[in-house]
């Protein structure tokens, strides 16, 4: 069958990409662009760990068709780092620890850049209502809040 | 998985309307939040998946006069962030807020949050207090229905074949009128109603309420209205006895199910316990709101 040609700009850069009608946004990252950094947790929307930004708008890249992304501005995990320069959250979450098995990390870290975009300095409670879309099986959640608090001090004296 | 459909993005209701004619195997969303995991569960993948988010009326949000028009395909992240109506409707607003985590806000609708019609969604209650209306496309035109019209049992609605909710419609709220909503889930967040309760009050000069609504999500195969507690309040206090009856009729107008969230016998005391205290909330701000009208 037809394959459906995609344009679109990823993490600044113009990109196209040819997907099927019914593959998932998750999906054509993965396998047509190369940016293996999102996730498939659950596939279902409850885990987070396929968290992209799209025009603007968090959300789970397994639930969006690919398709859909004609003409969008898509943001990743890939794009968070300024060449060897991690983003502040990249760098508080390696200094507190704040991942085992680092497969929900990219989730985390698309979702609570989207967080701190929109309210630079949340309280521990905006911060775990605000990152509830995403499920960490290993860490128990405090260090990845507190990874996000040292972040926000981080970007807010910059 | 998935790749066998089709996609398509019509651009006019028009369009959608002639894609849903030509092809019948074809299916409308919005967000995608229950129909990709309904299909990754085994439901059978339509042949077209019809993305109704590039019409722009379907997005929009607007007033006409003193009726709001709302998108059925507007992402509830935007409702929560429009000021008129979180003033007009806050219980509205809260209702939509609930739904899922931020991911999900930024795709989750009003319009696929009723033509669902799953029995514990969020929205409808809400709806169906404030007497919304859902403009509805079709082979035939368009009509407008009574969103407490719309669903019919779990996962079926009154559309016709080709048929999709184009927008919605809310009239601006009387004075001294006010909504609110509660829901009860076993967790904080992320999580789906075990019971759900709407109000809507319109008190008179004298703090006595005028016109009331009470409807029930999650107890039932449809949303449940209350009558009972409805006419108990008119003409009284919102307040002691009233609230009593309330309470009283909220539980005995339920059809629950047993399931994992809960018993029958636990829905039916929640839902008389929320819908009291919705009202009591909904009536506190209609007081609130009396010096402003």
């Amino acid at each position: 069958m037809s394959r459906v040609h995609v344009t679109c700009t990823i993490n600044g850069d113009p990109a196209e990409f040819l997907c099927d009608g019914g593959q998932t946004l998750l999906d054509a990252l993965r396998d047509e662009v190369g940016l293996t950094g999102a996730k498939e947790g659950c596939g279902t929307g409850d885990c987070g760990a396929c968290s992209v930004v799209m025009d603007g708008r968090l959300l789970c890249s397994c639930l969006v068709l690919a398709p859909e992304a004609e003409g969008t501005v898509i943001s990743t995990v890939e794009g968070m780092a300024s060449g060897d320069d991690l983003h502040p959250l990249q760098q508080c979450f390696l200094e507190g620890a704040a991942l085992q098995c680092g497969v929900c990390t990219p989730g985390f870290l698309v979702a609570a850049k989207a967080l701190l975009d929109r309210n630079p300095d949340p309280t521990e409670t905006e911060i775990r209502y605000g990152l509830a879309g995403n499920l960490c099986r290993c860490t128990g959640y405090d260090k990845i809040v507190r990874a996000v608090q040292a972040a926000a001090v981080t970007i807010n004296e910059s | 998985m998935l790749s066998a459909m089709k996609y398509a993005s019509p651009t006019t209701v028009a369009e959608a309307v002639d894609l849903l004619g030509s092809e019948p195997d074809a299916r409308v969303y919005a967000g995608a939040t229950d129909l990709i995991p309904q299909i990754r569960a085994g439901r059978p993948e339509p042949a077209v998946m019809v993305d109704l988010k590039r019409i722009e009326r379907l997005c929009a949000l607007d007033s006409r006069g003193s009726t709001y028009t709302v998108g059925a395909a507007t992402p509830t992240s935007d409702i929560c962030a429009h000021d008129g109506l979180a003033a007009a409707f806050p219980g509205l607003v809260e209702a939509s807020g609930l739904i899922g985590s931020d991911q999900i806000q930024s795709r989750s609708s009003w319009g696929g949050n009723l033509a669902n019609a799953s029995p514990a969604a969020d929205t409808p209650p809400s709806l169906i207090v404030n007497d919304a209306r859902a403009v509805i496309a079709g082979p035939g035109g368009e009509r407008t229905l009574a969103v407490a019209d719309v669903a019919t049992g779990p996962g079926a609605t009154s559309l016709e074949d080709g048929e999709f909710i184009v927008e919605f419609e809310l009239d601006e709220p009387p004075a001294r009128t006010a909504d609110a909503y509660l829901r009860l889930i076993p967790r904080t967040e992320m999580d789906i109603a075990v019971v759900g309760a709407a109000a809507r009050v319109t008190l008179d000069g004298d703090g006595k309420v005028a016109a009331a609504a009470v409807a029930l999500g999650a107890v039932a195969p449809t949303v449940v209205r209350v009558p009972d507690a409805e006419a108990a309040l008119v003409g009284n206090e919102p307040a002691g006895d009233a609230l009593a009856a309330v309470e009283a009729a909220a539980s005995t107008a339920t059809n629950p199910i047993d399931d994992k969230r809960g018993t029958v016998a636990y829905r039916r005391q929640v839902a008389g316990v929320l819908a009291r205290r919705a009202v009591s909330i909904a009536a506190e701000r209609a007081r609130e709101r009396g010096g402003q009208s």
